[in-house]
């Protein structure tokens, strides 16, 4: 009964991750040959998904990211202060933001605002013979949908994370200048002196990897929706969870890469 | 009457099987150009299976499906793509995109596949909705129309790239019979005016006798029967009878006998 259990679940697994895998090299493939085959992507779908998931998810992402930054800062505070070294709770906000919380977080959320709403319209648009109809009007669904949201989030996604960084490192600049009493001078000389290009670039590729998580996941998830209004509510869970999982996944493999590589 | 016509469609032993369970079994049926051809048959016979083979959306286990010289049972991603412009669907709820306009629904795949001017497309979009009586809808969203709008949209949709085939997967279920009518009149009208080959799928009788030119019984996966309408009306087969009737008793069996009935209610208990 368990092995059979775990069989089952294991030829599951191996088939998603093909069919995810299969998903990507499409939309790869549209990404690159269309515009040739004379189909490039939508602009204007390109623009909406860009809006959606960019400039409406600025408040939520600038929210969490400023008071992540506050109570890293207190936090670290806490420690340091036993050792006399406060003034390096500039260094460790910096770091960390750019390097692992700031992606991380930003990139949850997304998955739970954006990841939730792609697969809740694909999946309603599956359930409502809608992605049938672009199948017989011969236009692709994983150009027509599946792409522009790719593309779009890829695009806004290191964006958010550049903001969501400076709005992190600026809470925590709020904690050490009128909290700590650190020097407003003192705490941006210490942070740009401990904070490297390779911080934050290591941070955006991090955040440009759970970008396409999260769009492949959302997308799959919707286009393999079945059974009416219950699959589609428990696609867009899927959804979600499966990203959230896969994120801190890929977090920590990456993690390990950029550490064992000495960057 | 329909020798002398071509041949637009030709299915050739088609066969279907999902898992064990076989939903078409060797369907073979020719469809001519210019004719209405209903397929009817009770719930969960395999006639909605069998359009899906017919737009390509599934590909049969066994058998061809040919259509425009092509067998779209083997046709690639590119020559379906040329073939699906070819011929409409009007899907059972009509399928509207409802991120967009009406009008922007109707206009997709003149934008997606012509390069015809803006005010062309604008021309065009009230062409079509005139010709399903819906003036003046083409600023509205889908969701501010009822079932019978939205499925007229959908028809207006389906026609827009002038398509010698339109497909209609249960255009009148849910409608009240004054929009049953009007749909059927809207089948026919197409059919005569712009020579459209309709094929439709259906099991509401009234709409069957009075658009079809042919009409084609499955029953468990077979064709049970062809013929005209008054062909099908004086059928001497208990199946299509019944079912033209719609009577419970008969070979389309929904009540059990007393012993089976009794196997079946007491098979899981242990005694």
């Amino acid at each position: 009964m368990f092995v059979e259990a775990v069989g089952k679940n294991t030829h599951l697994l191996v088939r998603q991750t093909r069919d995810v895998l299969a998903l990507l090299v499409q939309t790869v493939y549209w990404v690159f040959v269309g515009p040739f085959r004379g189909k490039p992507v939508s602009r204007k779908g390109l623009f909406v998904q860009t809006v959606f998931a960019g400039v409406d998810s600025l408040v939520i992402v600038f929210f969490v990211n400023f008071f992540i930054g506050i109570v890293l800062a207190m936090q670290s505070a806490y420690q340091l202060e036993q050792l006399g070294a406060t003034i390096y709770v500039a260094a460790l906000v910096a770091v960390s933001v750019t390097r692992e919380i700031g992606p991380v977080l930003t990139s949850l959320v997304i998955a739970g605002r954006v990841g939730a709403a792609i697969t809740a319209e694909i999946s309603t648009m599956k359930v409502t013979e809608q992605i049938e109809a672009l199948e017989t009007l011969s236009l692709n669904p994983v150009r027509y949908l599946v792409v522009p949201r790719f593309l779009a989030l890829l695009m806004v996604l290191p964006c958010l994370v550049m903001m969501g960084d400076i709005i992190g490192m600026f809470g925590g600049y709020i904690v050490g200048v009128y909290n700590l009493g650190l020097g407003s001078g003192l705490y941006m000389d210490t942070t740009i002196e401990f904070l490297t290009v390779k911080d934050i670039t290591t941070g955006l590729f991090k955040s440009a990897v759970f970008s396409m998580i999260i769009s492949m996941i959302a997308c799959y998830q919707g286009l393999s929706t079945e059974g009416g209004a219950e699959g589609v509510g428990r696609s867009t869970t899927q959804s979600v969870v499966t990203s959230f999982i896969l994120i801190i996944i890929a977090d920590a493999v990456l993690t390990a890469v950029f550490y064992f590589a000495k960057t | 009457m329909s020798d002398k016509k071509e041949i637009v469609i030709s299915v050739k032993n088609l066969t279907k099987r999902f898992g064990s369970r076989t939903i078409l079994s060797e369907v073979s049926l020719d469809i001519y150009e210019g004719e209405t051809l209903v397929v009817m048959g009770g719930s969960g016979c395999g006639k909605s299976t069998f359009l899906r083979h017919l737009i390509g959306a599934l590909r049969p286990d066994e058998g061809e499906v040919w259509m425009f010289g092509k067998n779209i049972a083997k046709a690639d991603e590119m020559e379906m793509d040329e073939i699906r412009k070819q011929f409409g669907m009007l899907f059972q709820s009509g399928a509207l995109f409802d991120s967009m306009t009406v009008g922007e629904n109707i206009a997709l795949p003149l934008r997606e596949h012509t390069k015809l001017d803006e005010n062309i497309i604008r021309i065009v979009i009230k062409l079509k909705l005139d010709l399903v009586g819906l003036r003046g809808f083409e600023n509205l969203m889908p969701s501010q129309l009822s079932g019978g709008m939205k499925k007229r949209c959908g028809l207006a949709r389906a026609i827009v790239m002038d398509p010698k085939i339109v497909f209609y997967d249960e255009p009148t279920a849910g409608l009240d019979p004054v929009m049953t009518g009007v749909i059927d009149k809207l089948t026919m009208d197409l059919t005569k005016k712009l020579n459209i080959t309709s094929v439709v799928v259906t099991h509401d009788m009234g709409s069957v006798f009075r658009i079809a030119n042919r009409i084609v019984m499955l029953h468990e996966g077979r064709v049970l029967e062809i013929g005209t309408p008054d062909e099908i009306r004086h059928s001497k087969n208990p199946i299509v009878q019944q079912f033209i009737t719609g009577g419970a008793e008969g070979p389309i069996s929904f009540v059990q006998s007393g012993e089976d009935y009794l196997e079946h209610l007491t098979e899981e208990i242990e005694i």
